[in-house]
């Protein structure tokens, strides 16, 4: 097997992918979740995001405080859709 | 649209104790819990406490989950949801919630967050292989669920967590032929570190984990020593068989839906990364929204709880409860937190707390 560094285990991407994409200027999370996808999936960037803040800070020579957090919108995990087309419970 | 007077989400030690305070003072409280039974980490937490009898000094975390579960359920002023995971934040004071595979919104009046705190990774080559888990993972695998995650395992932290797991591995008959920690100095509470330097296991400091190498899973680990500048020292690394690798170099709080209400949020290293700005009282900066545990910052069980009554006291008092006990509560549980927060053990998590404070008072 190849030794692959995956930073996103959702999405299957490495660390050197994500670095390709800051080297081409996506310098911010916003633009990577869109460009490369990663935090997208099932967990959310719950376990990339801490990670991907320290490459984009070691990239840009930033602070990592200085790393805009992306956008969170719900839902927070994943749903059926018979959860969501249902109605709400109490309709 | 179903209606809470005051809405806490998680029921760890800090929601749990939310709960209770805020029902105590006579607010009414509906408690939110993803699992199907309340507790949240206490439940797997064999080991004794410390601190003082206010957080069950000498008691195993898992009795202190059953006390307080006991209480929660059958204080008249709390309604426990079990199952329901909370989805996300809307205006006008509304979360919504999953509950038996449907979407049920949930309007209230103040809301404690206690959503705690998720495991952290490490990047390395093939750090996804089967066989790689977090150490509180494999505390929930064994102690909740009875399942043993390997033969032989290496854990990589020597903090509280990394050293009490090793323990309860080696009570439950597995072998740990090392803990590996990063820092020249272990971060756990040395009465944990001698138990387990006792049954003989090495706790190699100044050392990772370069690698992970398997066809399937987890065959072995490469470790190599560290300079005064963490970086690897050539010609140190050296091969461990494992089939197991537990990760423990700390937690990150979760904030999701903190951010989603628009909490004012700031990056706190010592605190576990990005941690919602708040009060002396536990408010966030958006009105009717309370903090309390690890989504605070990270820290012990003992302080969660203490947070926990405090956020609890606070939202049930701006709501108009307890007007007459307000103070002198909030008094004494400033005074066991302190009490926590003294000596060397205390240091990261009082710098956390002083930075966060530098970045300007809240009110709501």
């Amino acid at each position: 097997m190849s030794d692959k560094t995956i930073i996103c285990r959702c999405e299957d991407l490495t660390v050197q992918e994500i670095q390709e994409w800051i080297e081409q200027g996506y310098e911010d999370i916003e633009e990577l979740k869109r460009a490369a996808r990663i935090g997208m999936g099932a967990c959310q960037g719950r376990t990339c995001r801490r990670h991907l803040i320290n490459e984009l800070a070691r990239a840009t020579g930033k602070n990592p405080a200085d790393i805009e957090p992306p956008t969170f919108r719900p839902p927070t995990k994943p749903l059926n859709f018979g959860a969501v087309t249902g109605g709400s419970s109490d309709d | 649209m179903n209606k809470a007077e005051i809405l806490v989400i998680g029921s760890g030690p800090a929601g749990l104790k939310a709960s209770l305070s805020a029902a105590d003072q006579g607010a009414g409280v509906t408690l939110v819990e993803r699992d199907p039974f309340l507790g949240g980490q206490l439940v797997k937490q064999t080991h004794m406490f410390f601190g003082s009898k206010e957080q069950y000094a000498s008691e195993r975390g898992f009795k202190i989950a059953e006390k307080l579960t006991a209480a929660a359920e059958e204080h008249p002023g709390v309604r426990v949801l079990k199952g329901a995971a909370a989805l996300g934040y809307y205006d006008d004071n509304v979360v919504t919630l999953e509950l038996k595979g449907r979407v049920l919104p949930v309007s209230y009046d103040a809301m404690i967050m206690a959503t705690g705190a998720q495991e952290n990774t490490l990047m390395f080559p093939n750090c996804d292989l089967p066989g790689i888990y977090g150490a509180g993972a494999v505390q929930t695998l064994m102690n909740v669920y009875g399942v043993l995650p390997g033969k032989r395992v290496a854990m990589l932290g020597a903090g509280n967590i990394g050293v009490i797991v090793s323990y309860q591995l080696l009570q439950a008959g597995v072998e740990v032929p090392a803990i590996i920690e990063a820092a020249p100095e272990i971060g756990a509470y040395h009465v944990h570190a001698s138990k387990v330097r006792r049954m003989g296991v090495p706790i190699y400091t100044s050392q990772t984990v370069v690698s992970a190498h398997g066809s399937d899973a987890l065959e072995k680990i490469i470790m190599v020593e560290l300079d005064d500048s963490w970086q690897p020292v050539p010609d140190t690394e050296r091969e461990l068989d494992v089939d197991v690798l537990c990760i423990a170099v700390g937690l990150t709080p979760l904030t999701e839906i903190l951010f989603q209400a628009g909490c004012e949020i700031a990056y706190i290293p010592e605190l576990g990364g990005h941690v919602p700005r708040r009060s002396a009282v536990m408010e966030t900066s958006v009105a009717n929204i309370y903090i309390a545990g690890d989504v605070s910052g990270i820290e012990e069980a003992s302080a969660a709880m203490v947070e926990g009554t405090i956020a609890g006291l606070t939202a049930a008092f701006n709501l108009g409860y307890g007007r007459d006990s307000y103070e002198q509560k909030i008094a004494a549980a400033n005074l066991e937190l302190d009490a926590l927060r003294k000596g060397p053990t205390g240091e990261k998590i009082r710098t956390g707390l002083q930075n966060l404070k530098k970045t300007g008072e809240v009110r709501q």
